[in-house]
Parts: structure tokens; C-alpha cells; sequence
């Protein structure tokens, strides 16, 4: 076995080989299965809590105060502690609600984002499935969870649940367009929707500075409207705990609320590092052609730092626009999507084809 | 609809949310703004202003003696009854039989500081204690004497000059 | 002929109807809104009050005036020093005593301070209504500074019982005219973060431009005064009107604006800021010598009659209505309060819009419940 920081796909392919050299292919196949399940259940929970950490001491920064600081030092066991919190808690069977589907909802949303993971490619070698169409398979999976949102608030039987839900529902149809329009730009650019494929293509340069113009507009609407997707503000119409105490969570609690928290969080964390794959070079090093001595020093970096470093950034920026913006309206929101995403979105695909038609893009 | 006010709508749009997250990412990047105490760590230094109205005392000086004497102005001006007085009787050495102070009982719990009490006191026998933290698992704990156990009226100053 | 104001509530049996509150983030207090809803359209909003009724009013008629003050700082607890000045003025006046200039002065800069205050809290819990979570923690971080001034002058931050009929319970801390000082200095730099992070915020302004439009007349039936009156146009600042204490002593303006909506609103507090400072700035440093109070028996008892005084609390006319029998205890007081007839205008400019609209319109009337209720 070698394993490298570099290249996680000797390792890998270690891995499989001793498996298979020990037992039948089947049986190899599903323990493989049951590790890579096992490995990102628990990159999923530690990830979740980190991220709900980092949120509550960023705003506490920006809102001019500490954050958690009595758990552990800096606070932060405080998240550990509030799951544990939280998986004590009663769970409140509500009279009247569809309890098959209450119960179903907050699971839909969790293995919405839980699938998503499955097709990141983490470093070189680190991908756990590799489609051909992987940024396709994203994109469908990630809007999967609407549907735990809209069966949550269309089972609890409340109406602020229920409001809550419906919003959720039209702003996330409504921004998947966007969505998928942004990312069809880099998909333009890049000529595959295969996600190694695309960050191969990014060996000489990100997107982001290789597509110049059209990158940078598709970046912004990719930001804004995958904010718009995870629910979070200035976007978070669906819980907007100001009109409707909580939105389509209202009557949930304890480990089913849990569920919820975390699926939000994650689903920031698929976004940002969506955003860092499609235009900041995923886990590729900053690179500029003909400047090898640089280059070199980038490669020095193993690969995995820069996906995380990348994720964390545009996570950062996420958390930025949400506490700094008060939130939109409904039909605001809508109209941002309708009347300026989309056509904008709409204009820069028809640039982007006509960039790489002519081969204006930064080679 | 004008192509040039559309863009001009998204441009000055976008130069105010950007003078907003200026505001925030200051902030964020100067964190010794910081205007937050970290409570129970710095109860040591924490001192309260001298008028601050924490609770109803008594002054009580190193003789263990204290200036009230029981007249009641207090518990008639309270608008919450949330002081009674216990007078008792005793006979003093003349053989004359006064009325003495033996418990001044005060209802923290029902208290709203309006200083009603304090400013009304003929000897400022009472006056505000600096003590906040209040908080008690009990609430007959609030209920408090304010004349320590074996304190007594303190004398004019005019009548014994060379007590010590 | 002028036209009818009035409010149209048609209940049906088949309406969707959403109770906003008594336990609700936006209403700020034990407030019930009955909303009707037609998807996120409003068809009316009802009020629904007396969560939070203490029957002050009635406590008062067993209470003597020293004590009657103690009990106003708890209606508008955000100007609670503009509630113990309506009814220290009253007697005052009643009693035809004249207070020492000292005490008007210290009485004005206390007025505007808690003004101040007040109105940053508002800032805060208005952008947390809409949304901006931020705001709330850069309003309370200013307001912290005038609490710490008022603590250090009259032992309390909140609820302060600093007025008694006659002057103050006590002279000014000697530190008070630096602290002001400082903190007018401090708040002059700290004011346009907040223009900059949500008045001139894009999403801000189309949450809350056009929104809510209350006109003048609307304003004048309903009895809106305070800086939710004075955005339709109705002149109604008491300061200006009716001046009492040193407001005749210093130069300020009304400030009057007539387009009525939420914006409006929300900019002419913003607006009462600024002329906010600039009256404590006048007088801070010329605050006479002199007693802090004047000569009062100890025993108050009004002649004879009815007594009526307003003043300006940070949310509009606060009036105080005592009958005396001559007696020490008044035989009947009626407060005027300005949230009663703030809200109840919340259906007539609020039916027809989305429900996030009612959040912020509510917000941009200030509401304190307690007041409401009393």
C-alpha cells in the first residue's frame, strides 16, 4: 500500500484489490458499499456540526459578540452538546397530522443531501461514484429535498407549516432554473458534464478567471440562487421565523427537528463545494500556464486542502449575505428569479456558446 | 421597458448590498469590537455604579448598630407592601418603655424600586445595596430581614462622644 | 363632505384564518393578530388585546402620587422617563408649583436620551422583522451606552422612577454631561452604519416602499400620532405644539413628511435621531445650577378638579387624566396611551397586503404591548 496525500487512487485501488483477493466480488462489492457508507455517514455528521458551529461563531464575530465559549474551549463541544440536546427531546406526536408522511418528510430531506455527497469529488481519486453525467445527477438529487419539505409542512397539520411549505415549494422550482442554467455555462465551457472531467479541464486555470466575463456573472447567479435553494437568507421564506415562527419545522422536535438542521447545513456544504468544483477548480491547485514555479509550489498544497479551503470560502460568503440581508417577499423573490436571474442567466448561456465557439476563453 | 434602466436597476442594487456586507465584513474582520462581557468570568471586576438599585439595606456600622427606628414611613409609602415592620417594646434604662425595631421585613420578590422607601426614610436608615444576582431556587429566600440578628439603634452621635 | 373612515371586518365561516400571536417573534409581546388569509394575501387583521392588562388605571386610584409615577414606567417601558414626566407635569401644574429651571433642563436632555433609546431598539427589532438578524445586535450595542449613562445617574437602565412631582429623586451623576457628550459623539459615527446596512438596502426598500400607505386623514381619525402620525403629515409633535419643560428653549425641528408609507416611517425615526441629538447638544452644556427639585410636602393632595397633560413619549402623545377629590389619592386617572390608537390602524392599512407586509408594518408603528394593554 502507498498511500499519497496527492493522489487518493492507489489507495483506493489497494483497498479494492484487497478485498476482492480475500472474498467473492459480490460480497467485496457490498463491504465496499457499507465502508463508503459508513464513512460519509460520519463525514456528514461531523461536517454538519462543524458547519453549525462555524455559522454561530461567524455571526457572533460579525454581530459583535463572542459566540458559544462555555463548551470546551471556544465553545466548541456546543454543538455536540446541542445534538445531544436534541436527541433527548420528546418527540411530539401531533393530533390530526399525517403521521406516515410526518415522519417521512424530515428522512426524505436528510437522504436528499446524503446522495448528494456521493458524486463530490473530494481530491484526486477521492470520488465514491464518478458519472459521466455527475453535475446532472447534483443538480436532480439536490432538489430532491423540496419534496421532505413540502410533505413536512403539508403533514403537520399547521398552517404556518403549511404557508412555509408552499413558499419552499415555488422558490425552489423557481430557482432550480437558475441553478441549472449557471452551471450549464461551466458545462459549455468545459464540454462534459462528467465532474472529473471538469476539474480536469481546470488544470491550466479556473473557469472563474479562464471564463472571465460570463464565468464571474454565472458564479454570482449560481451563489444567489443556490441560497435561494438550501433556503437560507436573505432567502429563508420557508422558515421566516419572523412571520411564520418556523416555517415548515414548526411542530417538528427533538432528532426529526435535528434531522432538518443538519440537512440544511449540509446542503449549504453541497453547494458551496458544487460552486467550488464547477468554478473555483474543485481540488485542482491554483495554476496559471507557463508559470511552472509557481505551479510547483501550488501542487505542494495536497489537494484536499484546496477543495475544503474553496468550500469553506464560498460557505463563508453564504453566511455573509445571510446576515447582512433582510429577507425578500414572496412575490419578490419570485420576480428576482423571473425578471432578472433567468433572462440574465438566459443571455449569459447564449455568450458563454458564442465565447467557446470562437475560442475567446482565457486557454 | 428601457434595456439601460434595467441594468442601472441591478447596478445600483448591487452597490447597496455591498455597502451592507462592507458594514458586516468590518465587523467581521475586526473582532476586537467586541462589545460583549463574558459574565461569571469577570464577576470579580464587575462593579456595579454606586446608585445602582440592586436591593433595599440596611447601613449597619462596625458596632453592629443601624439608624432605624422603626417609625413605619417606609411600609406606608411601599406601593407594593413589600416592606413590613415589626415593632417590639422595651424598657430602656430610664425605666421608660419605647418601641424598638425587631424585624424589618422586606419582599424582594415583590419589590419595584421605585425609592419611594429610601427617599422617604427620616433617619436614612435604608439606603440601595449593589448586590445583583438575585436569582434563587426558593422564592422564600427573597424574603430578607434587613436589621442584622442583635443590631441595635445606633445612639446620637451628640449624646455619647467618647464611647470608643 | 369629507369621506368615512372606517374599518370593514366580514368574517366568513370559510376563511383561513391564522392567529399571529399571542406567542409570536413579530408581535413583540403577548399581542394576538387575527389574520385572514387568501394564499399570502391579507383579507383583514383583527386585533386581539388584554394578554398583558395589569389594571394600572385602577391601582392608581389607591395609590398617592409619589406612587402613581413608579407605575407608568411600566406601559411604554421604553420611555419610561416621558411616562413619569406626564404625570409629575400634571401635578406640577394642578399644584401650580414652578419647578426649578435645573429640573426642566435635566428633564429634556433624559426626554431626548430615552427617545434615543427607544428609537434604536425599534431600529433593531425592525430589521429583525424583515429579516436582517444583524441589525438587532448593532441597535442594541448603541443603546447599551445610553443605558450605562442612565444607570450610572439613577441606579436603574430600564425602568427608571428618576421623576418625582416637584423635580428628580436625585441630582444628575457628575459624570452625566461627559458621558452624554461622549455618546453623542459616539452615536454621530455610529448612525450611518445604519443607513448603509438597511435604509439604503435595496431588499429593504422594496420590502417596505409603497407599503402600508396611511394618509393623513386615516392618520387624524384613527388618533395615530408619534412618528407613525407625523409620516402622513399629521403635525401632532407635542414638543412643538405644546411645549413643556425646555423645549421652548431650544430650536428644533418637526419633523413632517407626507408620504405615509412604511419607508416613511422607518426614515423619519431615523430622521428623529438626528434632531434628537441635536436638542441634547444644546442644552448638555447649559444646564443651570440650582436645586434638583422643589419644595413639596410630603403628603400631595390636589385641589379639587380635573387635570389633563400630554407629553411626547418616543411612540406619540401620551396624555395623563386625573380627577381629584381633593383627597391624597386621585379618585379616577385615565391614561391616553399612544400604542392603543397606534394599532388599532394596523386593518386599515394592513387588510390587502401579504402577510409579510403586516410584520412590517406592525414593526414600522412600533408597538410596545404593555402600552397597549396597560
Amino acid at each position: 500500500m502507498d498511500f499519497n496525500i496527492y493522489d487518493f487512487t492507489s489507495f483506493t485501488k489497494w483497498v479494492d484489490n484487497a478485498l476482492n483477493s480475500s472474498m467473492s466480488p459480490l460480497l467485496a462489492i457490498i463491504i465496499e458499499l457499507i465502508i463508503i457508507g459508513l464513512v460519509f455517514l460520519l463525514f456528514y455528521a461531523i461536517v454538519g456540526l462543524l458547519l453549525v458551529y462555524a455559522e454561530r461563531k461567524v455571526c457572533a464575530v460579525i454581530q459583535n459578540r463572542y459566540g458559544p465559549n462555555r463548551v470546551g474551549p471556544f465553545g466548541i463541544f456546543q454543538t455536540i452538546a446541542d445534538l445531544i440536546k436534541l436527541l433527548m427531546k420528546e418527540l411530539i406526536n401531533i393530533k390530526h397530522a399525517d403521521n406516515f408522511l410526518f415522519n417521512l418528510a424530515p428522512f426524505i430531506v436528510i437522504i436528499a443531501s446524503f446522495m448528494a455527497i456521493a458524486a463530490l469529488p473530494f481530491a484526486k481519486g477521492l470520488q465514491a461514484i464518478d458519472f459521466n453525467i455527475g453535475i446532472f445527477y447534483l443538480f436532480a438529487v439536490s432538489s430532491l429535498g423540496v419534496i421532505g419539505i413540502l410533505l413536512a409542512g403539508w403533514s403537520s397539520n399547521s398552517k404556518y407549516s403549511l404557508i412555509g411549505a408552499i413558499r419552499s415549494g415555488a422558490q425552489v422550482i423557481s430557482y432550480e432554473l437558475s441553478v441549472g442554467l449557471s452551471l450549464l455555462a461551466i458545462v459549455v465551457f468545459a464540454g462534459t458534464m462528467q465532474l472529473s472531467g471538469i476539474i480536469e479541464s481546470q488544470a491550466d486555470g479556473w473557469w472563474i478567471i479562464k471564463g472571465h466575463f460570463p464565468a464571474l456573472v454565472a458564479f454570482v447567479i449560481f451563489l444567489i440562487a443556490s441560497t435561494a435553494e438550501t433556503n437560507r437568507g436573505p432567502f429563508d421564506l420557508a422558515e421566516a421565523e419572523s412571520e411564520l415562527t418556523a416555517g415548515f419545522h414548526t411542530e417538528y422536535s427533538g432528532i426529526k427537528f435535528a434531522f432538518f438542521f443538519l440537512a440544511e447545513y449540509m446542503n449549504m456544504f453541497i453547494v458551496a463545494s458544487i460552486a467550488a468544483t464547477m468554478f473555483l477548480g474543485g481540488w485542482m491547485p491554483f495554476h496559471i500556464a507557463g508559470w511552472d514555479g509557481m505551479n510547483a509550489i501550488m501542487d505542494y498544497v495536497p489537494p484536499i486542502v484546496w477543495f475544503f479551503g474553496k468550500t469553506i470560502f464560498v460557505i463563508l460568503m453564504m453566511m455573509w449575505f445571510k446576515w447582512t440581508f433582510p429577507r425578500l417577499r414572496i412575490d419578490q423573490l419570485l420576480n428576482l428569479e423571473w425578471k432578472y436571474l433567468l433572462p440574465l442567466n438566459l443571455m449569459n448561456i447564449v455568450l458563454v456558446a458564442f465565447i467557446v465557439l470562437m475560442g475567446w476563453y482565457i486557454k | 421597458m428601457n434595456i439601460f434602466k434595467y441594468f442601472g436597476e441591478i447596478f445600483g442594487a448591487i452597490k447597496s448590498l455591498w455597502a451592507g456586507m462592507r458594514v458586516t465584513g468590518y465587523y467581521f474582520i475586526h473582532p476586537g469590537q467586541i462589545v460583549t462581557q463574558k459574565y461569571p468570568e469577570n464577576r470579580k471586576t464587575l462593579k456595579m455604579t454606586e446608585r445602582f438599585k440592586g436591593e433595599v439595606i440596611m447601613m449597619h456600622d462596625e458596632n453592629n448598630q443601624h439608624a432605624c427606628t422603626g417609625c413605619g414611613i417606609c411600609e406606608l409609602n411601599c406601593p407594593n407592601g413589600s416592606i413590613e415592620i415589626i415593632t417590639d417594646k422595651i424598657t430602656n434604662e430610664a425605666g421608660k418603655s419605647i418601641k424598638i425595631i425587631d424585624k424589618h421585613i422586606y419582599h424582594l420578590s415583590m419589590c419595584t424600586f421605585c425609592e419611594l422607601c429610601i427617599k422617604t426614610c427620616p433617619s436614612d436608615a435604608i439606603g440601595w445595596g449593589q448586590e445583583y444576582e438575585h436569582a434563587v431556587f426558593d422564592r422564600h429566600k427573597l424574603t430578607k430581614v434587613l436589621n442584622h440578628p442583635g443590631s441595635s439603634l445606633r445612639k446620637k452621635p451628640s449624646k455619647e462622644p467618647n464611647q470608643e | 363632505m369629507k369621506e368615512v373612515i372606517q374599518d370593514i371586518i366580514i368574517r366568513n365561516s370559510d376563511d383561513y384564518i391564522i392567529n399571529m400571536g399571542p406567542q409570536h417573534p413579530s408581535t413583540h409581546g403577548v399581542l394576538r393578530l387575527e389574520l385572514s388569509l387568501q394564499g399570502e394575501k391579507v383579507k383583514y387583521v383583527v386585533p386581539h388585546i388584554g394578554y398583558i392588562h395589569r389594571g394600572i388605571e385602577k391601582m392608581c386610584e389607591r395609590d398617592t402620587y409619589q406612587q402613581i409615577i413608579h407605575l407608568t414606567d411600566r406601559f411604554d417601558y421604553l420611555s419610561a422617563h416621558m411616562n413619569n414626566e406626564a404625570v409629575c407635569l400634571n401635578v406640577e401644574n394642578a399644584l401650580e408649583v414652578e419647578v426649578p429651571e435645573r429640573v426642566k433642563y435635566i428633564r429634556t436632555i433624559l426626554d431626548e436620551l430615552n427617545r434615543l433609546a427607544s428609537h434604536q431598539l425599534w431600529w433593531c427589532a425592525f430589521g429583525m422583522d424583515l429579516g436582517a438578524l444583524t441589525t438587532f445586535f448593532y441597535g442594541l450595542r448603541d443603546r447599551e451606552v445610553i443605558l450605562d449613562i442612565f444607570e450610572e445617574s439613577f441606579g436603574s437602565r430600564l425602568l427608571h422612577s428618576f421623576n418625582t412631582p416637584g423635580g428628580l429623586m436625585h441630582d444628575i451623576h457628575p459624570n452625566f454631561q461627559k458621558r452624554t457628550k461622549e455618546f453623542i459623539k459616539y452615536f454621530r459615527k455610529k448612525l450611518p452604519e445604519y443607513d448603509q446596512l438597511l435604509s439604503n438596502n435595496v431588499i429593504f426598500q422594496m420590502r417596505t416602499k409603497g407599503i402600508g400607505y396611511m394618509s393623513k386623514e386615516v392618520a387624524i381619525s384613527y388618533g395615530v400620532t408619534g412618528p407613525s402620525g407625523r409620516a402622513s403629515g399629521f403635525s401632532c409633535d407635542v414638543r412643538k405644539n405644546h411645549p413643556y419643560s425646555a423645549y421652548d428653549k431650544v430650536d428644533f425641528k418637526e419633523i413632517l413628511d407626507t408620504t405615509g408609507d412604511t419607508f416613511t416611517r422607518y426614515k423619519l425615526r431615523i430622521a428623529e435621531m438626528w434632531e434628537s441629538m441635536n436638542i441634547i447638544e444644546q442644552l448638555i452644556d447649559n444646564i443651570p445650577e440650582g436645586d434638583y427639585t422643589a419644595k413639596m410636602k410630603p403628603i400631595i393632595k390636589l385641589p379639587v378638579g380635573e387635570y389633563y397633560q400630554r407629553v411626547e413619549t418616543s411612540r406619540g402623545e401620551m396624555g395623563v387624566f386625573i380627577i381629584s377629590d381633593g383627597n391624597k389619592f386621585p379618585v379616577r386617572v385615565k391614561f391616553r396611551t399612544p400604542n392603543f390608537a397606534n394599532l388599532f390602524v394596523l386593518n386599515k392599512i394592513g387588510s390587502g397586503n401579504k402577510i409579510a407586509d403586516i410584520v412590517a408594518i406592525s414593526g414600522s408603528l412600533d408597538l410596545v404591548i404593555p402600552d397597549i394593554d396597560r
